[in-house]
């Protein structure tokens, strides 16, 4: 009773009865949104809807004239030029050359930045000292070095090599150190306690602790080494895909360069799908 | 010299440089714990427990003062104690097994060898069937478990154990407390236990230390001599509940003085 009193005075409706019903506002009737899911081969089929249209709008607009062939070529002609870069031209040599400065440059960026990150850890007096330097060169645009890499390494493979590590050194040692930072204090307290030496530490416990952080850049370094090997190549080079691009298009071969656009563009998909899987299988194993 | 205590904490004292001035952490304090003695310690926030185990365990150079084990100097030397931390510290990329080896493994044990000792240990307290697992599947309590044997593992003679069953709840950590019991029973090792917790604290003891804060010192050593194997039930004892109130009236006296002060 007392409780219904002092509810009563609050509301300051003395013994009135409370309304039995809340007035009707209409508040508008929503229900929960639904994303509907289509079935994976309508999904497909639509893809490959949008291929074909495309292309057979691009064709059709080429033989009509409403599209300029001269500066985009057409379906038909790249098929053509397609056939005859692998048969005729130099397709295997220029895959093989890129390929080859992608992987090695992607090998030696990744590896020798991981361990630049990694030696971090050794000292915070060489940490702080070094890490500047790495910041401008991270910072720096590395394709403005090109040139300068192209008149020391030469025109082979080794200056490409070269720029695809400049360009994916960088992303891996900042990563790597910064699985090295994250790690925690209480871990290396609790190696010491056991006498562990600098050495084991190291090797038992940062390594394995930093080694997520190495693994979760190598499918961005992969696209990064392609990159800097392509633009090597651009500048100067007496093979590969990057080569074949700019010589189509200097001589304005426009087919010729959708051709080499085009199997640059599955190298590509199948460096990164195959790195992406190792990838995984490295996450897998080390993670738990 | 027949009375050489297992481990002597002489005189020692810490003193933090801070933007401030110098931090006192560590009022000099004395402490002897003899041969296979299990000491609780237990003291607000800040009164210097984790720093004690620090200095002990050789991770922090004390501001002055030694610590002995055997009577022999033992300042600032690594791997001379078993140290659990707050956390298990657990490696995620190692299985329960190779976690708890990783003292042996550290002190040069053939990995084998240290497997071979380690497996039975693991099967008698309480791990069966979690030997092959990471750490990531593993319960609160198993972790602690498992973490608790691999300071054990270390085979060191004293063992320090900061708030090991902190973060558990109620009911694990009575199971833990027993677990522990008879672990101590098992291995006669010495152990200097921290807690916050002082039923914890005078139910696991032969001695509570309590601690007051700034600088952190001991207020009083208390003896708890109730006899062992002790039943849950000890604790509605009344020589358990003088020992309790005793320790509960230290701390709050030192929480009071702080109070006034501040």
């Amino acid at each position: 009773m007392a409780l219904q009193d002092t509810v009563g005075r609050l509301s300051g409706t003395e013994a009135a009865p409370p309304p039995a019903t809340i007035p009707a506002v209409a508040k508008p009737v929503r229900r929960l949104p639904v994303n509907k899911d289509w079935p994976a081969w309508a999904i497909v089929a639509t893809q490959i809807g949008i291929l074909v249209a495309v292309i057979g709008l691009w064709e059709l607009g080429a033989q009509t004239g409403t599209i300029d062939a001269f500066f985009w070529s057409q379906p038909s002609a790249i098929a053509r030029t397609l056939v005859i870069f692998f048969t005729a031209g130099d397709a295997w040599t220029d895959i093989a050359f890129t390929f080859q400065s992608t992987i090695y440059g992607f090998m030696l960026g990744t590896t020798a930045g991981s361990l630049l990150g990694l030696s971090f850890w050794w000292s915070r007096n060489y940490a702080a000292i070094v890490q500047p330097y790495v910041i401008c060169f991270e910072s720096l645009p590395k394709l403005a070095l090109a040139p300068l890499v192209i008149l020391v390494f030469g025109l082979g493979l080794a200056s490409k090599i070269a720029i695809a590590t400049a360009l994916t050194l960088v992303v891996s040692t900042l990563t790597t150190y910064a699985g090295v930072k994250a790690l925690d204090p209480d871990g290396e307290k609790l190696f010491y306690s056991l006498g562990a030496s600098r050495w084991q530490v190291f090797r038992k416990l940062v390594v394995p602790f930093s080694l997520p952080w190495i693994i979760s850049v190598l499918r961005v370094n992969i696209g990064l080494a392609l990159t800097g090997a392509i633009v090597g190549e651009f500048i100067a080079s007496q093979h590969g895909l990057g080569r074949a691009i700019l010589y189509a298009g200097q001589t304005y071969d426009i087919a010729l360069v959708w051709v080499a656009v085009l199997v640059l563009s599955m190298l590509a998909v199948i460096m990164y799908v195959s790195v992406s899987w190792v990838e995984r299988l490295l996450q897998k194993g080390v993670t738990h | 010299m027949a009375s050489c205590p297992k481990l002597r904490i002489d005189e020692v004292s810490m003193a933090f440089k801070t933007p401030a001035g110098l931090y006192s952490a560590l009022a000099p304090i004395t402490l002897d714990i003899p041969e296979g003695r299990f000491v609780s310690l237990i003291g607000p926030s800040g009164c210097g427990k984790s720093t004690i185990f620090n200095i002990v365990a050789g991770l922090l150079e004390p501001t002055s003062g030694r610590v002995l084990i055997d009577g022999i100097e033992a300042t600032g030397t690594i791997g001379r104690v078993g140290y659990m931390l707050q956390k298990d510290l657990l490696l995620p990329w190692r299985t329960v097994l190779d976690n708890t080896v990783l003292g042996m493994e550290i002190q040069g044990v053939p990995m084998h060898e240290a497997r071979g000792r380690a497996l039975p240990l693991l099967r008698r307290y309480g791990l069966t069937g979690f030997e092959y697992l990471y750490p990531s599947a593993l319960s609160g309590g198993m972790r602690q478990r498992a973490a608790l044997l691999r300071t054990l593992l270390f085979d060191t003679d004293i063992i320090l154990l900061d708030e090991p069953f902190g973060a558990l709840d109620a009911q694990t950590k009575l199971h833990m407390q027993e677990w522990l019991l008879r672990l101590w029973s098992d291995f006669r090792k010495t152990v200097v236990f921290v807690t916050h917790d002082v039923e914890e604290a005078v139910f696991l003891a032969d001695e509570v230390v309590v601690m007051g804060t700034r600088p952190g010192h001991i207020l009083e050593a208390i003896e708890v001599p109730v006899a062992r194997p002790r039943l849950r039930t000890v604790a509605l004892s009344p020589e358990f509940i003088t020992i309790k109130q005793r320790c509960l009236e230290l701390l709050n006296v030192n929480a009071a003085a702080l109070g006034e002060a501040a």
